[in-house]
Formats: structure tokens, C-alpha cells, sequence
């Protein structure tokens, strides 16, 4: 039977604060096993939590990047459950009243654009961290480090718009950049910072009725969630064609193995006993805060893509790789604001600057030349002032001194020769010591031109104008 | 609301609670005697009064996201029945 997939994503992207969401430790990845926990985190008795303003602050930009409608009045619950991870006992989420709902996201398909619903985005604390004991002494151990318990995420729950493994990698880019470009995550999904649990079911096609559907749990990277749904679909597949039946259920996706493992331990369904945190009154957005995020609120990936190709009269392709990152993005504009010309100037931050930083994998935040730098390169190239070849070569220059093009053009004697009359008894005197070739050149071969390009390139030391050289050859070598 | 033996036994297990035959026979009555007491409230008019949880009429203050001094390891640890490693020790967790 053929069977159509329906997909709901849960995406937890932690929040970019310094600090953790109810109290003022750290947040930052790496440190040492509970260095970063104090009595509110720990669960002490006794303290309460305060809520973090930049955390509500980042998730109502989030909300309005996705249209969503926010609610100016929200509630904290405690999710009650017992895992050593949790030092409470209880998860302080949103529950019955999240900050924002009914937003959407428009993702690209192969089909065209297509536009998933966006059911909610609540925040909440993140749990800690568990590490498993290896070896005999430590077998039958798990350790706890609670430096992540309490950090600031939002939860941005989709609507069961999500129809194949694909559509659903689309969704998460998307969603990832957005949340990096407007500066609420950091978007780093080996650290964590960015996961999603997907919820798959599949059904008959043309049956409108969803079918079961298994939750799959922590996926932190895009080909993850493709392989885990993909997984997935045809082991529902499977099931239903021998005439079994699929459960609801929790599975966890090896990715060392390419399959999804039932998780035993949580098969009994979760009474969470969700009820209002008595120890943090509702979440009232001010007024200023709202018009704050709003009138702060970045260009969004896809607006700027647009911009640029429209702008800048750049191929879309172009426009896709130079915003993959608002701080590429900012990059190009930088150059192309000094050269005026866009498309020479994203063929060599597409080209040579990638490659480069990609060669040193380094993060553009981090390349060394600076936007001016190479825009005065691009500018001299444009110009005809040094030829295609000298300038890949002074680029690996100023990439690495800090010199500028003109500087490097200059001490290593490289302008380019357009003066035609020096060209003019440069390209004679070659004609006249190849005297065979110019014959057979006038006899139709004329795939020799290029020899006698080489020829005059070598005698000026790469310094010869080439379309003049090819010019004023033909007129030349015409006899 | 009539509690059962049945549902003292699932709120105990939630609450990871080994209960014997008798506890059990005690807490059902006693949950059912404070049940029926809070039940009391519900023969109060409480129309167009909108339902809340809260006592106090204001919202959530905030604070800045401003680092504040975390304990010292050694401190934080200093309850734990086991530590190693740097971390609360706990039975394995299998998943």
C-alpha cells in the first residue's frame, strides 16, 4: 500500500543569554561539571526564581520572526516528573497559556514554497546533563552535571504541516537561520543548542484520518532528522502491510546504526500533573518591551535573499550562499558598497574568500582581510589595472599581511601593461622569433593564438593586459 | 469527588511511594476527608469571576541578565549522598 508521511516538529533552540533563565549562573558551554549551578538551579529549598528579561526578550523576537500572535499575558507550569537531570522534580515550562501561538514559516520544497503552521512557542528551563560510567567500577553509575539545568529554551512546536523527511530538514534550516539571524541562539547543534524531537505517523493515501504516531526523540543535526524519519516511515510502513499496528511510543534514534529504538523505560504514558508554578506570578509583556523587539527586529534571511537579488541584480544562487549567514551577508554589502559592483564583488567573496576561510576553517566573523581591503582589489581588477591572474595572487596577499592591494601590486612591480604601444613591439618581436608559427597562424590554425598569448604573457612576466595582447595579436598576426 | 484505594496507589506511584495495604486504606480515607472539605468551595457562586491561580494581582518582575557568583564545586556537591567526577553520583539511568 502506498502511504503518505505527516510530520509535527518540536524544536528546542537555547537561548544566546549569559545567564541561566531564573538565576544569574552562566551559561556558557564547557566548563567544568557544576561549576556553574547555585541553590536556585540545584532545586534548594527555599529560594525562588526570577525571571530572566533578555530570555523573554529573545523568545518574543522569535515569535514575531515567525508572524506569530504573541500573548501579552502568560503562565509558568511545573511538568512534574523524577530523572536524576532534574533537580526539582519538576520542569518549570508554559503549559495551558505559552508566550506565543499561530505563527507560520515559509520553507522552499521542491515542489515551491511552502508554508508550515507554527502551533506555539513556550519557554522553558533545559535539564541537566547525565554522563554514563564506563568500565567495572563505574558500570552500574550515572553522574549528573547540573551546569545545564535551568538554561533558557524555547520550545517552537509545528503544526502536522511537515509531509517527507525533506520537508522536514527545510523546515529546520529555515528555522535555524532565522533564530541565528535575529541573535536568540547561537545555533551550534553539536553543543546542543539547537534539536528537535519529531513526532512521525503515516497514513493510507487519500485517508485524512492521522495515523499513530511515534515520537522521536533529541535529533541535533539535519541529516539526523532525515535519516530518523526516513527510518521511520518504512518501519510504519512494514508494520501496517504485515497487518500490525503501530504505538504510540517514544523512540530514540541511533545514529550509529541508522534505526529507532523503542525507549522501554517511558512506554507507560507520563502524568506530568502540569500546574500553575506557584513561585512565579504570570508573565505580563510590557508594552515598551514589545515595541522594543519589534522596532529592533533584524531583516530575516529570506527578505534579505530576496533584497539581494533584486538590489543587486545577483543570481539567486548567489544571493542563497551570501546570506547563509547574516554575518557573510553584511560581509558582501561592506564590498560591494565600495566597489559598486555586485557581481564581481560575490564572485570573489563566493570564490577565493569562502575557499580561504574554508581552507583555515575559520568563520567569516573571524577573516582577516578586511571588506575595504578586498573591495579596493575588486575595484583594481574591474579597472584593468592587473589582470585576473596577478590579482588571485596579491589576494593570497593581503589576505595574509594586512597590506593593502595597492601596496602589493606596487612592490612587486605588477601593473598591468595596457599601453599599447609597448604591447605592440613586445607581441612583433615575438611573431618575429616564431616565425614558423605565425606562418602556420596565417594558414588558418587558429588555436595558436593562445601560444603566442603564452608566449607574450612569459615575456612581460603576466604583466600584459590580455584582451589588449588578444587584440592587437589578431591585428598583428593578420600580416 | 469519591477517591479509591485505586487512585491513592497511582498518586503514590507517581510519587514513587511503596505503600502497604493498610497505608493505603489510611490515605484514601484521609485524602477523601480533605477532598470533601475543599469541596466545600464549590457551593460558592463563582459566576463571571475569572479563574486564576494566583493571589496577587501584579506580573512577574525581571531581572537582568547579568552573571551573578555560582558556588564553589566543592559546595555544591557538599549535600550529595555520592559524588565522583565532578558530579552528583546517581544508580545507572539506561536509555
Amino acid at each position: 500500500m502506498s502511504y503518505e508521511t505527516v510530520i509535527g516538529l518540536e524544536i528546542h533552540v537555547q537561548l544566546a543569554t549569559e545567564t541561566k533563565l531564573f538565576c544569574g549562573c552562566s551559561t556558557e558551554f564547557g566548563a567544568e561539571p557544576n561549576t556553574q549551578v547555585c541553590p536556585v538551579c540545584l532545586g534548594m529549598p527555599g529560594v525562588l526564581p526570577v525571571l530572566n528579561r533578555r530570555a523573554v526578550e529573545f523568545a518574543l523576537r522569535t515569535a514575531t520572526a515567525l508572524d506569530c500572535t504573541i500573548n501579552t499575558r502568560s503562565v509558568f507550569s511545573r511538568k512534574n516528573y523524577f530523572y536524576p537531570d532534574l533537580p526539582k522534580g519538576y520542569q518549570i515550562s508554559q503549559f495551558t497559556e505559552p508566550v506565543a501561538e499561530h505563527g507560520h514559516l515559509d520553507i522552499e520544497t521542491s515542489e515551491g514554497t511552502k508554508r508550515i503552521g507554527i502551533t506555539r512557542i513556550h519557554m522553558e528551563e533545559d535539564a541537566g546533563k547525565l554522563l554514563h560510567g564506563e568500565g567495572a567500577e563505574e558500570d552500574s553509575y550515572s553522574f549528573a552535571d547540573l551546569n545545564r539545568a535551568c538554561v533558557p529554551l524555547i520550545e517552537i512546536v509545528s503544526e502536522p504541516d511537515i509531509r517527507s523527511a525533506e520537508e522536514a530538514v527545510a523546515y529546520m534550516k529555515a528555522m535555524r537561520d532565522i533564530v541565528v539571524y535575529t541573535g536568540v541562539c547561537d545555533g551550534n547543534m553539536e553543543h546542543g543548542s539547537f534539536r528537535c524531537d519529531a513526532n512521525v505517523s503515516i497514513r493510507p493515501v487519500g485517508r485524512e484520518k492521522f495515523g499513530t504516531r511515534a515520537e522521536l526523540k533529541n535529533i541535533n543535526s539535519f541529516k539526523f532528522v532525515k535519516d530518523a524519519i526516513e527510518y521511520e516511515e518504512q518501519r510504519q510502513a512494514d508494520l501496517l502491510d504485515e497487518g500490525g499496528t503501530v504505538v504510540q511510543e517514544t523512540r530514540l534514534f541511533d545514529s550509529a546504526k541508522g534505526i529507532t529504538v523503542s525507549m522501554r523505560s517511558k512506554e507507560e504514558a507520563h502524568d506530568y500533573r502540569y500546574f500553575d508554578e506557584p513561585d512565579l506570578l504570570p508573565l505580563v509583556v510590557p508594552g515598551a518591551m514589545l515595541e522594543e523587539v519589534k522596532a529592533t527586529m533584524p531583516e530575516l534571511p529570506r527578505a534579505k535573499r530576496d533584497r539581494f537579488v533584486s538590489e543587486y541584480s545577483i543570481p539567486e544562487y548567489d544571493a542563497g550562499v551570501l546570506t547563509a549567514t547574516r554575518a557573510l551577508a553584511d560581509y558582501y554589502e561592506a564590498v560591494v558598497k565600495e566597489t559598486k559592483e555586485p557581481k564581481a564583488s560575490s564572485n570573489w567573496v563566493m570564490g577565493e574568500v569562502l575557499r580561504v576561510l574554508k581552507e583555515e576553517n575559520r568563520d567569516i566573523t573571524d577573516c582577516p582581510l578586511e571588506p575595504k581591503r578586498l573591495a579596493e582589489l575588486v575595484t583594481m581588477v574591474k579597472g584593468g589595472k592587473i589582470n585576473s591572474n596577478m590579482a588571485k595572487e596579491v589576494f593570497e596577499e593581503i589576505y595574509k599581511s594586512g597590506k593593502t592591494a595597492a601596496e602589493v601590486v606596487e612592490a612587486k612591480g605588477m601593473t598591468q601593461i595596457s599601453d599599447e604601444g609597448e604591447l605592440v613591439s613586445q607581441i612583433d618581436s615575438i611573431i618575429a622569433a616564431n616565425p614558423d608559427e605565425a606562418e602556420r597562424f596565417r594558414g588558418g590554425e587558429v588555436k595558436l593564438q593562445g601560444f603566442f598569448v603564452g608566449q607574450i604573457m612569459k615575456a612581460t612576466r603576466g604583466q600584459a593586459n590580455p584582451q589588449i595582447v588578444n587584440k592587437l595579436l589578431k591585428e598583428r598576426l593578420k600580416g | 469527588m469519591s477517591i479509591t484505594g485505586k487512585d491513592v496507589e497511582y498518586v503514590a506511584g507517581l510519587a514513587r511511594l511503596a505503600l502497604k495495604d493498610d497505608e493505603v486504606d489510611t490515605y484514601t480515607a484521609q485524602l477523601q476527608r480533605i477532598l470533601s472539605y475543599v469541596e466545600k468551595l464549590s457551593e460558592l457562586n463563582t459566576e463571571g469571576v475569572i479563574p486564576t491561580a494566583y493571589s496577587v494581582s501584579t506580573s512577574t518582575p525581571m531581572r537582568e541578565d547579568i552573571r551573578a557568583v555560582s558556588l564553589e564545586r566543592d559546595e555544591a556537591l557538599k549535600n550529595a549522598p555520592s559524588t565522583a567526577r565532578g558530579c552528583f553520583k546517581v544508580p545507572r539511568i539506561i536509555e
